[in-house]
């Protein structure tokens, strides 16, 4: 191809002179042009300025992309996606990296108060770090300073690759591959940018540390890439929330977060998740495929994955955990809602690798008009694991009779001493519980998000106290309209 | 008026009347005790009144407080005063007692233009009426009549309704599956909640609730109709005769 040719001994020419701020002809352009092909990563990776290194990871990740196949295995249906057809890469329009809020474009700042995000006030009143991402670049970084005290770093990863290449360089794609899957591979090619954090040794992250993420530009996928470290002894509680405005045409969400806890750190790591679900008949909606996973290196390292998964046409997601250490401990707190014609296929897989390693997963799938909620778990214990334990409750709740909710788990035993425990059950919201309610004065729709949040209780608890109260709404909200 | 009944008239979803032309008035501050065997009509007539979806009024008409009561859905009715004791209690897992009396209390205050109790105010509230049902504190931090035996469910019917503080209280068969002691306790907590202002239905199969909540009329249901009306001596005599000989009084059938 002549034109990728082309382009790549302008990129040759062009970083020989220290060309500080890319190097396509339309550089004033904040979006690339629709398609996907090598020229695209390029363009990406030389609008965020970055090393060498960093363009040939994705370019191998672009390579591997390339040659695999859409999984096909998940109980989800949608027409097929055109790769070609999206934009990769879209940045607001600013001009230059802020310092602080004050630097950050008014009208922004009051999208995010729409969207009821007021980042002052979470900055004064709920000592929360926000890191937020607009599109594909980030524009505020709060509470920076009290954190750089501590040692602990937490920024967007286009400023890590900058300010932390050698952490960095360190721990990228050492728990979700390149190659690992399809979606992930596409993210490892394309990412625009994330959040990076490192808690140094022994230190206890005193905050939340939180980003939210939005899709706003038309037409562009959104490929988050987010990296987090805890070292040695260190413990970091991250929240993760997503909302996204409505839009009329499916959007490909795809993002890839990458722990990694070293001995006795630990890591709780938590979302809700709220994006456009599409409307009643299924029109529109973001195709969320996430691939999520967090290694516990060390011994006695722990790792907790806490979601709210409410929005999205369709939902691929199965944070994971590989316990390496000896008594590592990984846990999966989930619930799922399907309400009209949304799909979820979400779960876990839980990797005993190290002795005596422990896992507990909880998923509470809830669905609703068309909604199709599947629970998707793999357990395996490796033959080294000796005196693994792994508990796992899948509870569905059925409100109306359109609707379906299914349990796939897999258990995957390789050693003898391995304790593993499956509970499921599968009920419906009675009428007899909601004219309970109604009984005592409660309305049909106040009724039914009692008796959800009633259902969700034990996934809800392990939120952080701001987030649970956030997630008991966004039930309510989600489940509107199915009942009465 | 508290409740004025009118030639009831209501039927299952498969047709089958059951109400066959119920008339009853209920006067403020009133006790009145609804007797009847199994399948008279006493739990649908409790259910009819409360708004339970299922059945369907055919004919008639029901007054509460000057209002058509079946002008109002079910949830409305309660935040007017209209409480019903469930004979089975429902479970609502992972819903802390607490909260779910709370939530109601406060729906009920919203639509009467009240102020909301926060959690501190309610627990105020709640702990003077804990006393009057003899309820362990634990009971309220506990999901909602999950787990609790049935004098538990029964005495948590009691206890909602002394925190709720209806207008017309219908109590459906609370006294069955108690023992004497939990019996007791129930119709204390019943006694200390009657108010000139407040009337209590109380449907029961047995006189033996009756020896300790002392109604001012007692009504015979039978096959679908009140057939025959007295005061408290109607109940002893009710227990001596059996129901057997009420159902066969014909000029009570042919006033229907």
């Amino acid at each position: 191809m002549s034109a990728s040719l082309e382009t790549q001994q302008t990129i040759r020419s062009l970083s020989d002179e220290g060309y500080k701020y890319g190097f396509v002809t339309d550089i004033e352009s904040d979006s690339a042009p629709p398609g996907l092909d090598e020229d695209t990563v390029r363009f990406i990776s030389a609008k965020k300025d970055e090393p060498e290194w960093l363009l040939e990871w994705r370019l191998a990740a672009f390579r591997a992309w390339r040659e695999m196949p859409e999984p096909e295995w998940a109980k989800v249906e949608f027409p097929p996606i055109d790769y070609q057809a999206a934009s990769y890469y879209s940045a607001p329009r600013q001009q230059a990296t802020p310092k602080s809020l004050d630097e950050v474009d008014p009208e922004l700042l009051r999208t995010y108060e729409k969207l009821g995000i007021p980042l002052r006030e979470r900055e004064i009143l709920a000592g929360v770090a926000v890191d937020a991402v607009f599109d594909s670049v980030s524009v505020a970084t709060t509470f920076k300073g009290q954190l750089a005290e501590l040692g602990i770093i937490f920024c967007s990863f286009g400023e890590a690759v900058k300010e932390h290449p050698e952490l960095v360089k360190k721990y990228l794609g050492t728990v979700v591959p390149q190659n690992d899957n399809f979606y992930a591979a596409l993210n490892s090619a394309v990412f625009s940018d994330g959040s990076f954090a490192y808690i140094p040794p022994g230190v206890r992250c005193p905050m939340e540390l939180s980003t939210y993420f939005r899709i706003n530009a038309r037409n562009s996928g959104q490929f988050e890439r987010t990296l987090l470290i805890a070292d040695k002894g260190a413990y970091v509680s991250y929240l993760e929330g997503c909302t996204a405005p409505q839009r009329d045409e499916n959007q490909l969400h795809a993002a890839v977060v990458e722990l990694i806890a070293h001995e006795d750190a630990q890591i709780k790591y938590s979302t809700v998740q709220n994006w456009y679900p599409g409307d009643a008949e299924g029109k529109g909606g973001i195709y969320n495929f996430v691939t999520k996973r967090g290694a516990c290196r060390g011994a006695r390292a722990k790792i907790s994955w806490t979601q709210v998964e409410t929005g999205s046409a369709i939902t691929w997601k199965y944070p994971s955990c590989l316990l390496e250490g000896d008594d590592s401990v990984g846990e999966f707190y989930s619930v799922a809602i399907t309400n009209n014609r949304q799909q979820a296929d979400t779960g876990t897989k839980m990797i005993h690798i190290g002795r005596n390693t422990s896992s507990t997963i909880i998923s509470k799938g809830i669905s609703a008009g068309r909604g199709q909620n599947t629970y998707r778990g793999l357990v395996r214990v490796q033959p080294r694991a000796q005196g693994a334990r792994n508990y796992t409750q899948c509870d569905s709740l059925l409100i109306g009779d359109r609707c379906g909710a299914h349990t796939v788990p897999y258990i995957e035993i390789r050693n003898p001493s391995a304790k593993v425990e499956h509970e499921a059950t599968t009920s419906k919201i009675s009428e007899d519980q909601l004219f309970y309610c109604r009984q005592r004065g409660i309305k049909d729709e106040d009724a039914l998000s009692l008796i959800v949040n009633g259902f969700c209780k034990e996934v809800l608890k392990e939120l952080p106290m701001e987030f649970a109260v956030e997630a008991q709404k966004l039930l309510a909200v989600s489940l509107e309209g199915s009942v009465g | 008026m508290m409740l004025e009944i009118k030639n009831l008239h209501a039927r299952l979803a498969d047709g089958r009347e059951i109400l066959k032309g119920v008339d009853l008035s209920v006067d403020d501050g009133e006790v009145h005790a609804i007797m009847g065997p199994n399948g008279s009509g006493k739990s649908t007539l409790a259910a009819v009144l409360a708004g339970r979806d299922g059945y369907e009024v055919t004919e008639g008409s029901v007054t509460y407080r000057g209002r058509d009561l079946f002008a109002m859905p079910a949830d409305e009715r309660a935040r007017e005063g209209v409480f019903l004791a469930f004979q089975y209690p429902v479970e609502i897992p992972g819903v802390n007692n607490m909260y779910f009396l709370r939530a109601a209390l406060n729906a009920q205050r919203r639509h009467r233009g009240e102020p909301e109790l926060d959690a501190g105010q309610f627990l105020r509230v709640v702990r003077q009426k804990l006393k009057l049902l003899d309820i362990a504190d634990d009971l309220l931090q506990r999901a909602v009549n999950v787990g609790f035996s049935g004098g538990e469910k029964k005495r948590n019917e009691v206890f909602q309704m002394a925190v709720l503080e209806p207008r017309l209280a219908i109590l459906d068969e609370t006294d069955s599956g108690l023992d004497i002691d939990a019996l007791r306790v129930v119709a204390r907590g019943v006694n200390g909640l009657r108010t000139p202002d407040r009337s209590i239905v109380l449907i029961t199969h047995y006189k033996r609730l009756l020896d300790y909540i002392e109604p001012d009329h007692v009504h015979v249901l039978q096959d679908g109709r009140i057939v025959q009306s007295g005061g408290k001596e109607l109940a002893a005599e009710l227990e001596r005769r059996g129901y057997g000989t009420f159902g066969e009084q014909p000029e009570v059938a042919a006033s229907a």
